[in-house]
């Protein structure tokens, strides 16, 4: 179902902002889709353009040297605010595959995972040192190997970092976690038969 | 021994994976907005929905609240938008409040409404202000698209059990201070992430006097902590709220329902990872001056100086808010003049919300200049305002009185700010652009948006009232 993630190695894009939050990644007028393509516009769209549509230049998604980067990293608290997985639907559809913070949020983490993107938490002085150096020399390049568990940094430096071993079995597989769980369904129906018994007053059907 | 949060949780467990439970679903809830692509996504695997009486659909976010939107929604996305709900409802046998039923309004105030949402249960919604539910002492709490789709289908979960965090709130709130400011005064404290990864369990004489309006007043904002979960543990004002209401126990089951949920309470010895203690005695009206909620001061401060700020990331996340609020270090913040004022959302447009901003409206005029909406919760509530004659107040003040649903919150609908417009908002969340592109939302209480409207700039209700 999902794609596949193992290796990048790409130009690093820089956003040194805290608390990037979701409707600044995509602005509630882009989330009037009924599809979970086609986003890539909305992406970050205040900030990517100006008040008569224009580019601005200094923004760094519209700097020529960080074009095509796959790896964005950001400063903490990313994601936060609304649970719109459209946020990383239009992250994914601008082509980034992998975003860089000190923290982000729980729901915005979870949405992540769900779509193959991989968070990447390190520490927040390893964050900064990464930002500084891609923006002192843009276009360089950071490689994040899922397999090995590490960032390495423009300057040959390395970050490991931690990730949650069915998180990355199932990044690495592209694995479709509801056929997974529906291996559960005897369980499920175990678990409802007996809830049922219990509190029978939450089985009543919601009138119309 | 345990807390709520995990008594709950305990309960909720189908089976389990490494650290991860699957964690059972009571309810969910779907909007318009977060749903079409997780019922396709079901549509295209081939799978059915597990069980459609345990879903409740509701379109909220972007119906317009003009009167006409029975007849037309002039936005074809939006149109769209709720036209596939109701398809996505109608076929998996799901109901659905539509926008002409007495009972819509927006999703986390019409759960509790119709006693969906009942203490000891987990309910979900794709919406991150689902925390709102927890007042009720139960597992609530946002989830994205993805996760909408695997309740559908499995009806449970995969989750991790979130650290614990207890929030103490103790003494008397003064008059005309009120559940808002109180939780914005937290999230100020613990900041935009402090509650990442908890789940925050509100307690203390001052939450217990609250009414359950309050409770999820408070429970709403958790999210803006950065914690999933807000909860709060039941007690006879709780029993009181729910008892008769369409989908709470029935008679006969209503005694076993209680002694149930009596049980939920944390135990005296529970462990928490966090606590976090708050005497509001002396707490102030909160107004919030910058583009994260954490950026709440009392009303009679002023804005705050990036320069004083030792953090350089913190002093620059500063000037960049400042910047987009349009604001001058050192101002005071009842000089800032408003052209907006917006009574709604699902923090703040519930019965109480709107009885204590009436009170403050009453026999005084919306200031020129100023548009000033509300925005009733939902249906029940727009009719118990009417039946109390809070419509003809706001009326008569020059407020605008509209349909249900999440409106100038997130400006999906025709109801938005126009850049550079600032408003005096109910609402939970001042990001950049969320009230509209380039509009500037200060957070404030309901008695305190009242007080913006007459005045035409932010002011301290309990001047405005005296
Ligand atoms: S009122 Fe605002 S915060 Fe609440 S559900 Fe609607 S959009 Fe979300």
């Amino acid at each position: 179902m999902r794609e596949k993630f193992t290796f990048l190695d790409t130009a690093g894009v820089p956003l040194d902002r805290r608390n990037v939050d979701t409707d600044a990644i995509i602005p509630a007028r882009y989330l009037k889709t009924i599809k979970r393509t086609g986003l890539e516009e909305g992406l970050f769209f205040a900030w990517r353009y100006d008040a008569d549509g224009r580019e601005r230049p200094d923004f760094p998604l519209n700097r020529p040297s960080y074009r095509g980067g796959r790896v964005l990293v950001a400063g903490e608290n990313f994601g936060c605010g609304s649970s719109r997985e459209h946020a990383v639907w239009a992250l994914m559809d601008f082509g980034f595959r992998a975003v860089i913070a000190p923290s982000f949020s729980d729901i915005f983490h979870n949405n992540c995972l769900k779509n193959g993107m991989l968070p990447v938490t390190l520490p927040a002085a390893d964050v900064q040192s990464l930002i500084d150096a891609l923006l002192a020399a843009p276009g360089c390049r950071v490689e994040v190997d899922l397999p090995g568990q590490t960032v390495k940094g423009p300057k040959g430096d390395v970050h490991r970092f931690s990730i949650d071993p069915f998180a990355k079995t199932c990044l690495l597989e592209g694995l479709d976690e509801i056929a997974l769980t529906m291996k559960s369904a005897p369980e499920i129906d175990r678990y409802e038969r007996e809830r049922k018994a219990a509190t029978p007053w939450l089985f009543r059907d919601i009138p119309g | 021994m345990g807390t709520m949060f995990a008594k709950i949780w305990d309960r909720h467990v189908v089976t389990r994976r490494g650290g991860d439970v699957l964690l059972y679903i009571d309810r969910q809830l779907v909007h318009e907005v977060t749903s079409p692509q997780a019922f396709e996504g079901l549509r295209l695997a081939g799978r059915p929905v597990r069980r459609p009486g345990a879903i409740l659909a509701v379109p909220d976010h972007n119906v317009p609240t003009t009167p006409d939107r029975a007849e037309r929604i002039d936005d074809r996305e939006s149109r769209e938008q709720i036209e596939a709900l109701r398809k996505n409802a109608l076929g998996a046998g799901v109901t659905l409040i539509d926008i002409t039923d007495p009972r819509q309004g927006i999703v986390h105030i019409i759960g509790p409404e119709a006693g969906l949402v009942l203490p000891g249960i987990t309910i979900v919604c794709g919406d991150s202000h689902t925390g709102t539910l927890g007042a009720f002492g139960a597992i609530a709490f946002g989830i994205g698209t993805s996760e909408v789709e695997h309740v559908l289908a499995a009806q449970s979960l995969w989750q991790k059990m979130p650290r614990q965090m207890r929030v103490t709130v103790t003494g008397a709130l003064r008059p005309l201070v009120t559940p808002k400011d109180v939780i914005l005064s937290v999230i100020a404290r613990i900041g935009a992430s402090g509650g990442t990864g908890y789940a925050i369990e509100f307690a203390g004489e001052t939450v217990r006097r609250m009414s359950m309006e309050g409770r999820m007043t408070m429970c709403n904002m958790t999210i803006e902590a950065g914690a999933r979960f807000g909860l709060i543990s039941p007690d006879e004002i709780t029993y009181a709220y729910l008892k008769g209401r369409p989908l709470a126990p029935p008679p006969g089951m209503w005694e076993a329902a209680v002694a149930d949920w009596k049980t939920l309470p944390s135990d005296p010895d529970a462990k928490w990872d966090r606590e976090v203690a708050l005497d509001a005695s002396a707490l102030e009206p909160h107004v919030t001056w910058g583009t994260s909620p954490q950026d709440a001061l009392p009303v009679g401060g002023a804005v705050p100086d990036p320069a004083a700020q030792a953090d350089p990331g913190e002093k620059d996340r500063m000037r960049r808010a400042l910047e987009y609020m349009g604001l001058v270090p050192g101002t005071r913040l009842t000089d800032i003049p408003v052209d907006k004022v917006f009574i709604g959302s699902c923090t703040n447009a519930r019965i109480e919300d709107l009885r204590a901003a009436a009170a403050v409206a009453k026999g005084r005029k919306v200031a020129p200049g100023v548009t000033a909406l509300v925005v009733p919760g939902s249906g029940l509530v727009k009719k118990q305002a009417e039946e109390e004659g809070l419509d003809r107040v706001f009326l008569d003040a020059g407020f605008q009185w509209r349909l249900p649903g999440c409106s100038m919150c997130l400006g999906m609908n025709p109801d938005k700010l126009k850049a550079g417009e600032r408003c005096a908002s109910t609402s939970n969340r001042n990001f950049e652009g969320r009230q509209g592109p380039g509009g500037r939302t200060h957070l404030m209480s309901p008695p305190m948006a009242a007080a913006a409207a007459v005045t035409g700039r932010i002011a301290d209700v309990r001047e405005v009232a005296r």
